[in-house]
């Protein structure tokens, strides 16, 4: 396990996630199409985070002209230009899968709110 | 032909240059000595035999196949028609890998244990359902009368696996002699830490 680790580390992006499922992101991807490259943004509530070491990811859902449209991203990728937090989400738990069964105010993530002291 | 015995790590993934993942499979490349050799004079093919990882305690009998100053091997195998100079005793690096594309890997499969016909030779099998009576038995072994008999290699339920397997023209991905590994892209046969041979596509040109 040790050379495989080795192999991941010289892979690994450095960066530190600060964000959570629940929080809605703007994923900055980049697009190659033949010759040209173009950034596309993606964004939505990011629901699941995976991790397992280099292979890490993190599912970001939207509804799109009232479908719902989810994305896989893997957090290592080279295409990911940036990754920026919108909105802070309050939820009680990892995954959020049950976003998938509701429809319309329901599917809604209230707003993390931290107080001052 | 070119080809090195290493040891299979076990899988991960990298990125290609689009940002695409390819899944690998990570093989370590141990010392590898050339042990012997075989000439068209003596033995009427011309090959290197390779060898990796010292055997632990050697019987003599067994320390007495190598030539004297290589230590006794675990593992060793031929190499027909080898491509390059080398002499007994010299070690193999990863060098010898640097231009090559694709590769073939041999290795033991995975044991199955005792499968039957539809695992073990892809048998459609029967329906389910709709009062079929017949489900995964392998149908019919042969004739009636004449032969009488089964004929000899017709496919049935045994042991699975546990044998040797090439896959071949797997992409060379990486060649990192630094931790001694190479990647190759897919599948390999086999476990973690068991013994594989890597060697040139046999049917790609530029090998």
């Amino acid at each position: 396990m040790d050379v495989i680790n080795a192999v991941e580390q010289e892979i690994m992006k450095d960066t530190v996630v600060d964000f959570k499922a629940g929080d809605t992101v703007k994923v900055n991807y980049r697009i190659v199409e033949g010759q040209n490259q173009r950034i596309q943004a993606f964004e939505g509530i990011c629901i699941a985070i995976k991790n397992s070491g280099l292979r890490r990811t993190f599912t970001v859902r939207k509804i799109s002209y009232g479908v719902g449209v989810e994305r896989i991203f893997p957090l290592n990728s080279p295409r990911i230009e940036s990754i920026e937090v919108v909105r802070r989400g309050r939820v009680r738990r990892a995954k959020l899968y049950y976003l998938r069964n509701r429809i319309g105010k329901a599917a809604k993530v209230r707003e993390l709110i931290r107080k001052k002291r | 032909m070119i080809g090195l015995i290493g040891v299979k790590v076990g899988m991960t993934q990298i990125f290609d240059e689009q940002g695409a993942v390819i899944p690998v499979t990570v093989i370590k490349i141990n010392d590898n000595v050339v042990v012997s050799e075989r000439t068209e004079e003596k033995d009427g093919y011309s090959a290197a035999l390779i060898g990796s990882v010292d055997k632990k305690n050697p019987t003599k009998p067994y320390a007495g196949q190598f030539p004297k100053g290589v230590a006794p091997k675990r593992y060793c195998t031929e190499i027909k028609d080898f491509e390059g100079e080398y002499a007994v005793g010299d070690s193999l690096s990863m060098d010898l890998l640097e231009n090559v594309t694709y590769v073939d890997v041999i290795g033991t499969c995975k044991g199955k244990g005792y499968q039957g016909v539809v695992r073990r030779h892809g048998f459609a099998g029967g329906r389910k359902t709709h009062g079929s009576k017949f489900h995964r038995a392998n149908g019919s072994t042969g004739m009636a009368a004449w032969p009488s008999r089964v004929i000899k290699g017709t496919k049935m339920p045994g042991r699975m696996g546990n044998s040797r397997v090439t896959v071949q023209n797997l992409k060379l991905v990486k060649v990192d002699k630094e931790k001694k590994v190479v990647l190759v892209k897919g599948a390999v046969p086999g476990t973690r830490n068991s013994m594989v041979f890597i060697r040139s596509a046999v049917k790609k040109e530029n090998g």
